[in-house]
């Protein structure tokens, strides 16, 4: 079943078409990536799908709903999670209000306190951050802030998670356990879409992947497919390189 | 901490607010009635304050609207005074502040920091102009004469807004709203993505606090006799709030409670003593407060419970001297 679906979504910044006509689904229970250099438009793509920004054109469906044109905390409610790259945690809150908070709002159904508390508490147990719960969220690591995020975004009882390089600044054993909160996450029927850099997690967790380049979608497949496509390799080569063969 | 002295704590404090309350209630009987019109004073700017903390402390949006709303609230007063009876035109003279408040939220909640500063600062003059204009154009009059009332009354009235309006902040602040509120201080854009209609959030509670302005303004106006655009539209009520829940501490409820009453008292003492230099006492008050009391009078008094204002201050200073170094 396609949970989520785009079609010929673009979306210009001034002149710059950041995102140009990009059309892609994600299969329900799957884990797909989104891949592609500093500026190719991953995080504006994930910014048009949670409704931070309204697109130029296209269109997006979750569930075969049409979201584009929806605010976000409407998209949140409907079951749509993210991340952020740079983590935007409530430094001033402590680690549970922050959680409570995704717990109380997210949800289509209304919470009592007592409850949002203890799915708030489930939500942290699950990114091992359980022990943490009374300390500002702007005391912790950045590994720490960064499975917070997690934990916010899963209190709303998402279908489906965003995830803005969640591995961008962790060190290699924070790594491992992400990708296996990430495979557990998959196990509970939690679809994942992931823009990521460490290649090590892409080919070990994704199911599909896609790559952007300048706005566009260049290539779309199983993690073995993309890797050895040319197009790709042309453009982790090098940008000039391309450049020069699609100018000459 | 064991349970006793837990639920100690726990009834010591409402203990002390009703005990406060009942001595407040009855102080007319056995304080001069010079003593009640400064009470009076004191509750109105806890009521402008704490109106003003309710939206402004946990988001951070700074409004400098507080003088329209009372303004309005006066204005009301003045025009229906003589023809509703006096709940009437307190209720309602906080219901056109909400009205007011919803249209200036539709408006300006989208601008940020110093812009939505500016805008309700400008509402204030824009108000003001409107209805000097209307006087002199349509009316053909020169302010308003505004029913009086006894000022025992005006004191009881004031009581009512100052505890309905603790009653509101504490519950504001102990709802999940309170906890939206401050995360829409913190991050707005996080706020919305898990699930927070911050606009509606904020538009509600802007308009929500705004009522105990306007109606304490119906109220005092009743013991101003004689306003006029100027005496009403004072941008004096939009700083002064500012000022004072600073002053006494913005993260808790009590802060601009402290803050108000310690200003306010402040200011009838100083006005009679140095009538022309008390607006600069205030400022220096100000400045060295906020330089040195980042978290108000609260923070001070939680600083001196804890028996560490010393190493409090040292680490105050601690930190002040590592951020010059970081610059
Ligand atoms: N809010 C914005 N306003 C203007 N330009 C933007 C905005 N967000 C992103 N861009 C631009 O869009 C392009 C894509 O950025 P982004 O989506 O952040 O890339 P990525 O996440 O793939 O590194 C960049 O050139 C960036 O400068
Ligand atoms: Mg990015």
């Amino acid at each position: 079943m396609r949970i989520l679906e785009a079609e010929s979504v673009t979306k210009y910044f001034g002149g710059m078409a950041a995102v140009s006509d990009v059309g892609f689904h994600v299969d329900k229970g799957e884990i797909l990536g989104v891949i592609g250099p500093n500026g190719a438009g991953k995080t504006t793509l994930f910014n048009l799908i949670s409704g931070a920004l309204p697109l130029s054109s296209g269109e997006i469906r979750f569930k075969g709903r049409k979201t584009s044109g929806l605010k976000a905390h409407q998209i949140c409610r409907l079951g749509l999670a993210r991340t952020f790259q740079l983590v935007k945690v409530f430094g001033n809150l402590s680690v549970l209000q922050n959680v409570m908070l995704g717990s109380l709002f997210g949800k289509q159904v209304v919470t009592s306190q007592a409850d949002a508390m203890r799915e708030a508490m489930e939500s942290l147990e699950f990114v091992g951050l359980a022990k943490e719960i009374n300390a500002p969220a702007k005391d912790l690591t950045l590994g720490n802030q960064k499975r917070l995020e997690v934990a916010r975004a899963l209190a709303t009882k998402p279908e489906v998670l965003m995830l803005d390089e969640l591995m961008a600044g962790l060190n290699p054993t924070e790594i491992s356990e992400a990708i296996a909160d990430m495979k557990r996450l998959k196990d509970q029927g939690i679809t994942i879409i992931m823009i990521e850099h460490v290649m090590k997690v892409i080919m070990s967790v994704c199911d599909r992947i896609i790559v952007l380049h300048h706005g566009k979608k260049i290539a779309d497949g199983t993690p073995q497919e993309v890797t050895t496509s040319s197009k790709v390799i042309e453009v982790y080569l090098g940008d000039s390189e391309i450049e020069c063969s699609t100018a000459g | 901490m064991n349970r006793v002295a837990l639920t100690s704590k726990k009834f010591l404090l409402p203990g002390l607010m009703i005990i406060a309350l009942i001595l407040l209630v009855t102080s007319p009987s056995y304080i001069s009635a010079y003593k009640v019109m400064l009470l009076t004073s004191i509750l109105m700017y806890i009521v402008v304050s704490v109106s003003w903390a309710i939206f402004s402390g946990p988001t951070g949006y700074i409004s400098l609207a507080s003088a329209a709303f009372f303004g309005v609230g006066i204005y009301t007063a003045a025009i229906l005074g003589r023809i509703l009876p006096l709940t009437y035109v307190i209720i309602i003279g906080g219901l056109v502040s909400v009205v007011l408040a919803l249209i200036v939220g539709v408006i300006t909640l989208r601008l940020k920091g110093m812009y939505f500063a500016i805008f309700t600062f400008g509402l204030v003059e824009l108000l003001k102009h409107f209805l000097l204009w209307w006087e002199i154009n349509i009316t053909g009059t020169r302010g308003r004469f505004v029913i009086s009332v006894h000022s025992e009354t005006v004191f009881y009235v004031m009581i009512i807004i100052f505890v309905a309006v603790l009653l509101t902040a504490y519950l504001i602040k102990h709802s999940k709203y309170g906890l939206a509120l401050q995360s829409i201080g913190e991050y707005e854009e996080a706020a919305e993505h898990i699930g927070i209609n911050v606009t509606m959030v904020k538009i509600a509670t802007f308009a929500i606090s705004s009522f105990f302005i306007g109606s304490a303004g119906a109220i005092i106006a009743t013991r101003w006799t004689y306003v006029d655009p100027y005496i009403a539209f004072n941008p004096i009520f939009s700083f002064m709030p500012v000022l004072m829940s600073i002053f006494g501490g913005l993260g808790q409820l009590f802060g601009p409670v402290l803050g108000a009453a310690f200003f306010a008292y402040l200011e009838e003492s100083l006005i009679t003593k140095f009538p022309y230099h008390y607006m600069l006492i205030f400022g220096i008050i100000l400045v060295v407060a906020i330089l040195y009391l980042p978290d108000g009078l609260i923070g001070l008094a939680k600083k001196w419970k804890k028996g560490s204002l010393s190493s409090g201050l040292v680490e105050l200073l601690q930190k002040r001297q590592k951020g010059r170094k970081e610059v």
